[in-house]
């Protein structure tokens, strides 16, 4: 299995890089830890006709903590992302997520920033980032805007990045009080993608009520599906099992999961309710201090 | 017969019992093994296979003229070409016909419609988008029910085939078994589909042709299991004069049954090489692997059980419905069409059963290759021991009291089956009650209670045990044969001056240690140190005659072959012996290493026997220290084991994972431990794979679900579970040394001990029954009332 | 495209197409076949080197990425004729079977035990999972890397 022909520029910075996107516009193809793009070409999936490969930039590199929200550079991999202790301290959803993406070897190359950039429904990251409320900052030679993860995230495999715009940054809130997290994801094996997912974050206010909280399903819709009416019914109750299982209830029917051979859609809603409920029980514990 | 629990031999010496460190893997380890794609001849091209996107078509047109101008490309062929040389068909290793390229018709997915020749991989895989297929498509049969129902010919080429059905087969005795039933006091009865898998080894399978069009030598390098038969079978295909064909099958990475038969893209590159004259390599994609050779299992299977009132079995009822895919290639003994499906009376003592058997042509692809297994001895014993298991509960026995019931008593080994098997020895309760005490199964049964009375307990332990028997190392020649081709197997020993030697074997090793093994053999029986043995194979050139290594053969057939060249070498010593010692050879007492004449200290070492033997060797006697073996088996092995497994059931989402698990086999004398327990190891491995994830389903229109590794799943570590191995040792009486083999024995008997564990945690909920992989969504199904399809 | 990737110690320069995977570049290129392919879906390790130090699934890689970089496979883990604890650990503890897996595991377990010089049976689990054996059920993988770790230590 090979990929077919294609040109090649391997830029030393970030504005090289954009120049280069600039000019080749819908000709050119981020690559960045390639673990999506090159089996995808492999396949002959995919055949794009220049690759900018971005492994060079070393300033995209970044995992850091600043003005209140962790900023994940477009070249920091799945394996940065797992062993950061910015990351395990500042946001528990992300933290438990990254050990779950792919495999210890693919996490060694793979980026976040490709993976929120690629808006695979099947992959976990976007899940997460929109349970926290992410942002992606785009740059293109022209200049730079912050997107909501809500807006980026359009459909299946579809993203709202322009020709010659690039994912630089993804921005996640740190947290700022009592707060916690959990990415529960139903896999058959290590490598394998979710049959679901499930990211859960929780914000707790001074009397210990939801000041904020965030769900996002992975693999039971087109896209990655943030369960906004959940979230809404949530803030300001008391956290806690009915609370939980009522969140669970709406996630159940909000997602619309394939009948496949991973299972049918009434086990996977069935699925989306069980971890929704644990996820919600294991991210109070941690926002409480007691995970 | 010789019984050896402890080694006669030093360490050094390294014969029988000893656990010494592999040969081969002093090149492994630095990363020096040689696999076919290792292979790079001069001038050599690569090929790529064109398959078929579709399950079922008619091919209008193929047009290859895009695909001939790439620069790169020589050649492109089609089923047309090949049939102008009589090619387009080969026969299968059951009698059947196989289509090496398509012409008429394709009949499933993924099935070989034509090649690319050409300079460079890369340029041969781009040309294959360049090729163009006019199909036309047509109903896609996917299930064997479906076959034998419909009136659509799959086989519509085949003369005389009028229906969809490959093959019928039966065992046992009907009326004796129709008798019992109706005398039975309760009837226990299961239907289960044992999935469609795939051996998988790690190492896809290739071959480089290398086909001299001046000679008409033909080299054929290949990742093979059986080197020989496949030489023949290509003297047969191709017309080549035999003595021009070398097969050399040099290290394999893997084989578990995939590297047994001869695949189109042999046969293409085989004859790609001839018409142009240049060696060409094919190495096939894990895509290809898993979509066109050697698929396993698929029985769909029916069977029951007749007890008495005391809870005794007394007669079992077995049909199988197995899907072939579009031909039946199954390689397996000419006179069983289903493999040694009966067996599957297992472990158990009772007089009657009856077998019957029939095989339906699906738009699938063929293969039916016994992986890790004898033949069908997999299927057989998951079905009874699935079977005894929900009989135990339906009567509200403790399962391994049911079975230590029924289970055939140690005092009545040699035991004929009622469908025919003479069974040569077993310990079936020795190995159950070893079991038990090392995983604490009385512990268990306790916990388990405790858990699972509350009734909103969300984890359900449960408990499975498996005691399985296995009927290896094919076999006797009155019975067994491959294309005519008898199943002995071959070993020949020459012993060089200086003390050394070399075993040549009709075996082949893909990761079992022959090197290590074979070398013990000869070490225990003459003495020789077993590193100073070197064993080759895979080279038909310069090996003796044999039927390769699967069905667990390699040690109850070329192991026998090997200590009975081994014997006759020690006699010609003897003779030596008593020449350079001037005694008689009556007089000569051996022990491994040396003969001493009897009440004295006077000896000599083999070595010196073997120098003699070059330089000094009586008058009328023939110079030399060498000999061959073609080892024809009385009779099959019958190794054992109990196997007991502990789950834990998550019954939200459906998942479970294992607590404990014990294996005590019975493999008779283990040649090499250590080697013995990483072949169990790696079959349990497979068959918790199986039981937990691994198998290839297809979609209505026939397309393939389980085509690359993403899709057909295969456990990494971090989902395998820790076992702790047992043994008890009984002997086989009729094998030289007492030896069974064991290299499938764990991949035949740990499955239905997985799938019994789901089940006994779920029976007080009211689940009898999940097929093959125990998939959450099956478990949560099942738990919750739920059909759940595929 | 002209590019030079230093191998084992040595440099190696060709000239390849963009679209050239590293392992082809190691396999055909370099000549050392010790690197082996076991899929076409990045699933299975048995192609795994160490580029600068991490492994990484080398069928995943473009060889032009690996210019200028420091690659590492099974035949560089031997240091002057002697033999890389991992590499004696796997013959001691029968880590092998087909060998065919055997050096993506021998590379990942040495850089685990590069910082983990003491790894529990679930540590090495984890790291050799995305790595497949279909032969050994990695049990005896997982002891003879523990004991490579216990030797170095
Ligand atoms: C065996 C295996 C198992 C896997 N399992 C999982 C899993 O369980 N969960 C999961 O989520 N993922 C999984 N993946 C995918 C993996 O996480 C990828 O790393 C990830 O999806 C893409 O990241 P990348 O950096 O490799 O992107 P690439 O493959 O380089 O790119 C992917 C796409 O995103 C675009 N892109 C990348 N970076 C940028 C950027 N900065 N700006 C704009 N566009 C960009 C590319 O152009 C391309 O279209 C698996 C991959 C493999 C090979
Ligand atoms: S060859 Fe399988 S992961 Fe690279
Ligand atoms: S030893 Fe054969 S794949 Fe691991």
């Amino acid at each position: 299995m090979y990929p077919s022909a294609f040109d090649y520029s391997a830029p030393g910075s970030l504005e090289e890089a954009l120049a280069t996107l600039a000019e080749l516009g819908d000709e050119g193809r981020v690559l960045a830890g390639g673990q999506s793009l090159i089996p995808m070409m492999k396949l002959r999936l995919a055949a794009p006709g220049h690759l900018v490969d971005i492994n060079r930039v070393d300033e995209l590199a970044h995992i850091s903590e600043s003005n209140g929200h962790l900023a994940v550079g477009a070249l920091a991999r799945h394996a940065d992302v797992a062993s950061s202790e910015a990351v395990s301290r500042h946001n528990h959803t992300v933290a438990s997520a990254a050990p779950w993406v792919s495999d210890p070897l693919v996490r060694n190359r793979g980026t976040l920033c490709g993976s929120v950039a690629h808006c695979d429904p099947e992959g976990d990251w976007n899940s997460v980032m929109l349970a926290v409320g992410a942002s992606v900052v785009a740059r293109s030679s022209s200049g730079e805007r912050v997107i909501p993860i809500t807006d980026f995230v359009v459909d299946f495999f579809t993203n709202s990045l322009d020709p010659g715009e690039m994912v630089t940054e993804v921005r996640i809130p740190a947290y700022q009080g009592p707060a916690g997290g959990a990415y529960l994801k139903l896999e058959r094996k290590v490598g394998d993608y979710a049959t679901v997912g499930v990211a859960t974050h929780l914000v707790l206010d001074g009397s210990g009520n939801v000041a904020e909280a965030g769900l996002g399903l992975t693999a039971v819709y087109g896209h990655n599906l943030k369960v906004t009416e959940a979230e809404e019914m949530m803030a300001g109750q008391t956290p806690g099992p009915e609370l939980f299982a009522e969140a669970a209830a709406i996630a159940a029917s909000a997602c619309d999961p394939d009948d496949n051979v991973r299972g049918p859609a009434e086990y996977k809603r069935a699925v989306v309710a069980e971890y929704t409920r644990r996820g919600f029980a294991q991210a109070l514990a941690l926002a409480r201090g007691e995970g | 017969m010789t019984t050896v629990h402890e080694p006669r031999t030093s360490p050094e010496v390294g014969g029988i019992g000893h656990s010494v460190r592999r040969k081969e893997d002093d090149r492994f380890i630095r990363g020096a093994g040689n696999y076919l794609d290792d292979l790079n001849l001069p001038g050599m091209l690569h090929m790529a296979i064109l398959r078929s996107p579709v399950a079922h078509a008619r091919i209008n047109s193929i047009d290859s003229s895009a695909a001939m101008e790439i620069e790169g490309v020589l050649a492109v062929i089609t089923g047309e070409a090949l049939a102008a040389h009589g090619l387009a068909w080969m026969p299968t290793l059951s009698g059947d016909t196989q289509a090496v390229l398509a012409t008429d018709k394709v009949r499933f997915q993924g099935q070989e419609v034509a090649v690319v020749i050409a300079t460079d991989p890369y340029i041969a895989h781009d040309a294959l988008s360049h090729i163009d297929v006019d199909y036309e498509e047509l109903e896609a049969i996917t299930t064997p029910q479906q076959s034998l129902a419909t009136s659509t010919l799959i086989r519509d080429e085949k003369e005389g085939q009028t229906d969809n059905v490959a093959y019928t087969w039966e065992a046992g005795d009907q009326d004796s078994t129709d008798a019992a039933f109706a005398a039975a006091a309760k009837v226990v009865s299961l239907d289960t589909h044992y999935p469609r898998s795939h051996p998988a080894p790690l190492e896809t399978c290739g071959v480089v042709a290398d086909v001299n069009s001046i000679t008409g030598q033909a080299t054929i390098y290949m990742t093979s299991q059986a080197p020989h038969a496949i030489r023949t079978v290509f003297a047969l295909v191709a017309g080549l004069p035999e003595e021009k064909i070398r097969i050399v099958t040099q290290d394999i990475g893997g084989g578990f049954g995939n590297k047994v038969p001869v695949y189109p893209g042999y046969v293409v590159a085989t004859a790609a090489s001839l018409l142009i004259g240049k060696p060409v390599k094919w190495i096939e994609s894990r895509t290809e692997n898993l979509i066109s050779t050697g698929f396993a299992r698929d029985f769909h299977m029916h069977a029951e059980l007749a007890l008495d009132g005391d809870n005794r079995i007394t007669a079992m009822r077995a049909g199988i419905l197995s899907d072939q895919g579009a031909f039946f290639s199954d390689a397996q003994p000419t006179q069983f069409r289903a493999g040694l499906f009966h067996i599957c009376t297992g472990s158990y003592d009772f007089p009657a059963a009856h077998v019957t058997a029939q095989g339906a042509y699906t738009n699938k692809a063929p293969g039916g290759v016994a992986y890790r297994c004898s033949f069908r001895v997999t299927e057989a014993s998951y079905l009874i021991e699935r079977l005894v298991d929900n009989a135990a509960h339906e009567v509200g026995v403790d399962p391994a009291d049911f079975r230590a019931q029924n289970f055939i008593r140690e005092d009545q080994f040699p035991y004929l089956s009622p469908t025919g098997f003479v069974y040569d020895s077993g310990n079936y309760h020795g190995a159950m009650d070893k079991a038990k005490e090392m995983i604490g199964y009385d512990g268990w049964r306790a916990r388990q209670a405790e858990q699972n009375a509350d009734p909103d307990a969300t984890k359900l332990i449960g408990i499975g045990v498996a005691s399985f028997t296995e009927v290896v190392g094919a076999g006797p020649s009155r019975q067994y044969d491959i294309l005519g081709l008898k199943m002995f197997d071959s070993a020949e020993l020459r012993i060089h001056p200086t003390g050394k030697a070399i075993l040549k074997l009709g075996v082949q090793t893909q990761g079992q240690g022959h090197e290590t093994t074979f070398a013990q053999i000869v070490a225990e029986e003459l003495g020789i140190p077993y590193s100073d043995i070197k064993v080759m194979y895979g080279d038909t050139d310069n090996t003796p005659y044999g039927l390769g290594t699967y069905a667990s053969r390699s040690t109850p057939v070329g192991g026998a072959a090997t200590a009975v060249v081994s014997r006759k070498i020690r006699a010609k010593a003897q003779k030596l012996a008593a020449h350079l010692l001037e005694a008689a050879e009556e007089d000569l007492d051996w022990e491994p290493g040396k003969f001493t004449v009897k009440g004295t200290d006077q000896s000599v070492t083999i070595q010196e026997v073997a120098f003699a033997a070059y330089t000094n060797h009586p008058v009328g006697m023939e110079a030399g220290l060498e000999g061959v073996t073609y080892y024809d088996p009385p009779n099959m092995t019958y190794p054992f084991g109990t196997y007991i497994v502990v789950v834990e059931v998550d019954t939200g989402d459906g998942t479970w994972k294992v607590l404990e698990m014990v294996a005590v086999d019975d493999c008779g004398v283990r040649i090499n431990p250590m080697i013995v327990d990483g072949q169990i190891a790696g079959g349990l491995t497979e068959g918790f794979a199986k039981a937990n994830m691994q198998w290839i389903t297809f979609d209505d229109d026939g397309n393939c679900i389980g085509s690359n590794f993403m899709d057909y799943l295969v456990p990494t570590a971090w989902e395998t579970p820790r076992y702790q191995l047992g043994e008890t040792v009984t002997p086989s009486p009729h094998h030289p040394i007492g030896a069974k083999g064991v290299g499938e024995s764990a991949t035949v008997g740990s499955p239905a001990a997985f799938t019994n564990a789901v089940i006994d945690a779920l029976w007080s909920r009211g689940v009898s029954n999940i097929d093959m992989p125990v998939l959450p969504h099956r478990v949560w199904g099942a738990l919750n009332g739920v059909e759940v399809s595929p | 495209m002209q590019i030079t990737v230093n191998i084992n110690g040595a440099g190696e320069t060709r000239d390849v197409e963009p679209r050239r995977l590293l392992v082809d570049f190691i396999r055909s290129d370099a000549g050392l076949t010790g690197t082996h392919i076991g899929c076409d879906t990045s699933s299975c390790g048995a192609c795994t080197v160490l580029l600068d130090g991490r492994p990484v699934k080398s069928c995943t890689v473009l060889a032009v990425q690996a210019d200028g970089s420091e690659v590492k496979t099974v035949e560089g883990l031997a240091e002057g004729g002697e033999l890389h604890p991992v590499q004696a650990a796997f013959k001691e503890h029968h880590g092998l079977q087909c060998g065919f897996c055997t050096p993506g595991m021998m590379l990942v377990g040495s850089a685990l035990l590069e910082g983990n010089p003491d790894p529990t049976d679930e540590e090495v689990r984890w790291a050799i999972s995305g790595n497949i054996c279909r032969c050994t059920g990695y049990m005896n993988i997982v002891t003879a890397i523990q004991a490579a770790g216990g030797e170095g230590s």
